[in-house]
């Protein structure tokens, strides 16, 4: 096995997969380090929500970076598409936040408000509708007595999370990338302008080192002179029996895949690394689906999924460039499938030219110091 | 049929057409005996499909019994006057009536 | 209604009849749940609905139904409660059993729960397969059991292992017709069963009988055509011909049916959904659940018995299923350690009346390693239609199991869960990268175990 390389980027999920892929496009010969069939992948345990609405908040430039993700992303699942022959599922539908009383209608509506005052151009759009206008989105829906209104984001989208990943995969070996699965990177060692990357397998010497590996980032960092505290989440999803299409705008609680299959969900969960399911939770969270559409009572669940979020503090993403040690990335966030278009692209090209520029230097760690 | 059987028959309704069956059967069994051939077809390609195990494993016997639809046929007892029939909707089940 | 017992027994088969029937006895107040609407299992199943008719005749089942029957009413008469047709859809940690019944979700907690869920046939997806008239032969044998139904003529019967010679003999003593056999035993296997003769003769009753069951097929004048290497199902939309090879040759039959059947293996959905440790069984070519003398898995409370945790028969399961009840009996406090043992000293040594066969058995009717494989365009995931290529072109991309097989292509993803396609994706995989199964592995088991419905579950009281 070859034991140097251009670039190694470390974690195949879906942030490393989209960076490993942004850099083989641009004639980069990436090695990309995965775990094996057991990884905790939180691309496999993902409602699949391009999403803007409700990110940044705190932060506009997060909502700005949203955004452009969310703009080239169609033409980020055109591309792979023709690449690979596999489909993201792809659909800019424009997307909801139910309010089911109230209380709730005046929360969503004061967060609209004002994250749309934090930056002086407003990367949202998005607005509150009430339920007249719902019924006219969606007019073949049958919305529960409950529903008042909901927030609208007419960026965003949704995508199968599984798809895109196999399509990146697919990618990766078209463009003719090293990905090695079964090789989790143990420890890196700075050595003289260089990073030798032990696998269990060998050493890769690089003059260039990402790390992309979610939780997995933990381990690593210190020695590249990184400090970024990452907390696991849990999170559960439902998903049911094929559904004939309902005609619904996907929202953060119940969306129809293009299979047909309704996601539920979902949580957050501070409980460590344990990824099981619980009833309770999916009791909770199929109550309140059932009220914004009393009609899916009767449809079953085929399978529930617990998941870990990689956040940071802020929940924000977090590049960085080392400063001690220059040529060593890291890229953590939790939101890798909607920014998966910015990675593959506008971040890809930043680490290949060695320069995180603007945009990205609002991301450095140090702000959560 | 045999004879110690037959009295203790039900009448079901298979595709609306009654059908005299043992009390123990399954709707499974019961579509079979009424010579339905395939008893579902699959939402993702339309192919036709019929019972493959009879016990609950492979779901290929989903049906509309009493007209709820995605239970497995072969798991459910027949009853007197229960209507069986095939599952056939494109795509998935309908949620909207 | 959520309700609390000292043990709680999953699945009224053999072992979980005679499991719950022991603990009752032993005054542990004891829930045995079962998915059918009648106990028996599927190897007993509708045995007191056959035993009350006085339908059953003496003949070749006639010492089963009587051994089911026994135990059905000594677990009738035990003062252990019995709830059917419900289904269980999620276990917890600390006892805690999720279930469905009569459209309800409730939990039911208990001290120690036996998993006796049995056996499954072995998938081996042909061309073909998923055609109307294809079905297991065990999914036959069944609607035999429950409603005496005869195949119609020209009907077929394409695999290997003992139950295929028992329901061909079921069906001609009925009085029905069974027009052909493909017997896909590798003639080698006859060979390398040698090694366990020692083993087999002795529990010579289970020879015997096997060879009666095939001299009386073969007597009945059914045309059986021996190492057949391959199959395949043929039709529009609904299997008109089977098409066979053997002896070098392709060759044809009309067939009005086909009935597949490639032996048995661990229904082991329940044992993995909870994480409990799980070992590759190379001689009976199936994953298992790791279980220790008393049946305990490597999660605690919890414990299997009979063919999930291993195909030993219906008899070595219901032996085991009261070495299990014994031990929970223990674990709660009813019984000594030393009462345990005395009572589990008789059973243990019943069990050498039943299992020293087993290795020859799992030998002889191995699966034939290429029917294990099928070729690119054969469906392995029913429900979701994924074919054998898929699956290697996922593995092309790098990935190295089940589990990230099925999340690039769905496979397993369909109401059956994986539990129908799971050991027959993990083959092609681990043939696909040249490894074994054990490092392939199987997919990782989600709840719920069986669909419940968003109704269902938005009234559980939790």
């Amino acid at each position: 096995m070859q034991n140097t390389a251009e670039c190694v980027v470390i974690g195949g999920g879906v942030v490393g997969s989209a960076i490993a892929y942004g850099l083989a496009k641009r004639g980069v010969k990436p090695v990309v380090l995965d775990e094996g069939d057991n990884a905790i992948r939180s691309s496999r345990v993902n409602f699949g929500l391009v999403w803007l609405h409700s990110k940044g908040d705190g932060m506009p430039a997060y909502g700005f970076w949203t955004r452009r993700s969310a703009d080239i992303w169609q033409q980020f699942s055109d591309e792979l598409k023709d690449e690979t022959g596999v489909s993201t599922h792809y659909v800019k539908s424009g997307g909801l936040n139910y309010c089911l009383s109230e209380a709730e209608f005046e929360t969503r509506s004061e967060t609209i408000r004002r994250m749309r005052e934090q930056a002086e151009k407003d990367p949202y759009e998005a607005r509150i509708i009430d339920r007249a206008e719902l019924m006219q989105l969606m007019p073949r829906a049958q919305l529960g007595y409950e529903v008042l209104g909901a927030s609208y984001g007419p960026h965003d989208g949704t995508c199968s999370p599984l798809f895109l990943l196999h399509a990146l995969h697919a990618g990766l070996k078209k463009h003719g990338a090293d990905y090695r699965p079964n090789s989790p990177a143990l420890t890196v060692k700075p050595v003289a302008g260089r990073f030798e990357v032990h696998t269990a397998s060998g050493v890769i010497s690089t003059p260039k080192v990402v790390l992309a590996a979610g939780h997995g980032n933990m381990p690593l960092e210190k020695s590249l002179g990184f400090d970024v505290e990452i907390i696991a989440e849990r999170g559960q999803i439902l998903v049911s029996e094929r559904v004939a299409p309902m005609g619904i705008l996907p929202a953060n609680g119940v969306r129809q895949t293009a299979e047909g299959t309704l996601l539920i969900g979902t949580t957050n969960e501070e409980v460590g690394y344990d990824v099981s399911t619980t009833p309770k939770a999916s009791a909770a969270m199929v109550q309140r689906a059932v009220r914004v559409f009393p009609a899916i009572a009767g449809v079953r669940i085929v399978r529930t999924w617990a998941g870990l979020r990689t956040l940071t503090k802020d929940e924000c993403p977090v590049y960085e460039e080392s400063e001690r040690y220059p040529g060593a990335f890291i890229a953590t966030c939790h939101s890798g499938v909607t920014l998966a278009a910015v990675h593959a692209n506008d971040l890809a090209a930043a680490i290949h030219q060695g320069k995180l520029g603007p945009d990205i230097e609002p991301f450095h760690g140090r702000r959560l110091i | 049929m045999n004879a110690e059987m037959s009295t203790n028959l039900i009448t079901v309704y298979v595709e609306g057409k009654p059908l005299a069956v043992h009390a123990h059967d399954s709707a499974a069994g019961a579509a079979l005996k009424a010579g339905l051939g395939y008893t579902r077809t699959s939402p993702v390609t339309g192919e036709k499909r019929a019972p493959y195990c009879m016990m609950g494993v492979c779901f290929e016997c989903l049906m509309v019994i009493d007209g709820i639809p995605s239970r497995q046929a072969c798991m459910v007892r027949v009853r007197e006057g229960m209507r069986i029939e095939r599952q056939t909707t494109v795509g998935g089940v309908e949620v909207w009536p | 209604m959520n309700r609390t017992y000292d043990f709680l027994v999953i699945g009224a088969g053999p072992a979980g009849m005679a499991a719950a029937a022991t603990a009752a006895k032993l005054g542990v107040a004891t829930l045995l749940l079962d998915e059918q609407p009648d106990p028996g299992g599927q190897i007993y199943r509708g045995i007191e609905s056959r035993g009350q008719a006085g339908v059953e005749k003496p003949g070749v089942s006639q010492a089963d139904s009587a051994r089911g029957l026994r135990l059905t009413q000594e677990f009738r008469a035990s003062s252990a409660a019995y709830q059917a047709a419900t289904q269980v859809w999620q276990l917890e940690a600390g006892g805690k059993v999720y279930v469905t019944n009569g459209e309800r979700a409730s939990c039911i907690s208990a001290r120690r729960v036996l998993l006796a869920t049995g056996a499954m046939e072995r998938p081996v997806p042909l061309p073909g397969w998923t055609l109307p008239g294809v079905m297991t032969v065990g999914a036959a044998q069944i609607l035999y059991k429950t409603s005496q139904w005869l195949p119609p003529e020209a009907t077929w019967i394409a695999g290997s292992g003992p139950l295929l010679w028992l329901y061909a003999a079921q069906v001609i003593e009925a009085g029905g017709p069974i027009a052909g056999i493909l017997d896909t035993t590798p003639k080698s296997n006859y060979a390398h069963a040698l090694r366990y003769t020692a083993g087999a003769l002795r529990n010579r009753a289970y020879l015997d009988r096997g060879m009666a069951l095939q001299k009386m097929v073969r007597k009945a004048g059914v045309r059986i055509v021996k190492d057949v290497s391959a199959v395949e199902a043929k039709g529009d939309e609904h299997v008109s011909v089977v098409r066979y090879h053997a002896g070098g040759h392709w060759r044809e039959e009309t067939v009005a049916m086909l009935m597949l059947h490639q032996g048995v293996v661990p229904n082991a959905h329940a044992t993995r959904s909870l994480g409990a440790k799980h070992r590759w069984d190379a001689l009976q070519r199936s994953f298992a659940p790791e279980v220790d003398v008393w049946g305990n898995l490597s999660v605690e409370g919890y414990a299997a018995a009979g063919d999930c945790a291993g195909i030993v028969g219906a008899e070595a399961s219901a032996v085991q299923g009261k070495l299990a009840a014994l031990e929970a009996a223990r674990a709660i406090g009813v019984i000594t350690q030393e009462q345990r043992d005395v009572e589990a000293a008789p059973l243990r040594a019943e069990l050498t009346k039943h299992l020293p066969v087993r290795p020859f058995l799992d030998q002889l009717f191995a699966p034939r390693a290429s029917l294990l494989v099928p070729r690119d365009d054969v469906l392995v995931c029913r429900c979701e239609s994924i074919t054998a290529r898929q699956l290697r072109d996922a593995v092309g991309l790098g990935a190295m199991g089940p589990n990230q097989v099925k999340a690039f292509t769905r496979c397993g993803m369909g109401p059956c869960q994986g539990r129908l396609c799971g050991l027959a994706a993990a083959e092609v995989i681990a043939a696909a990268r040249g490894v074994g199964m054990a490092e392939t592995g199987v997919f990782n088991v989600r709840p719920p175990l069986k669909p419940v419905s968003l109704g269902e579950l938005a009234g559980l009281e939790v």
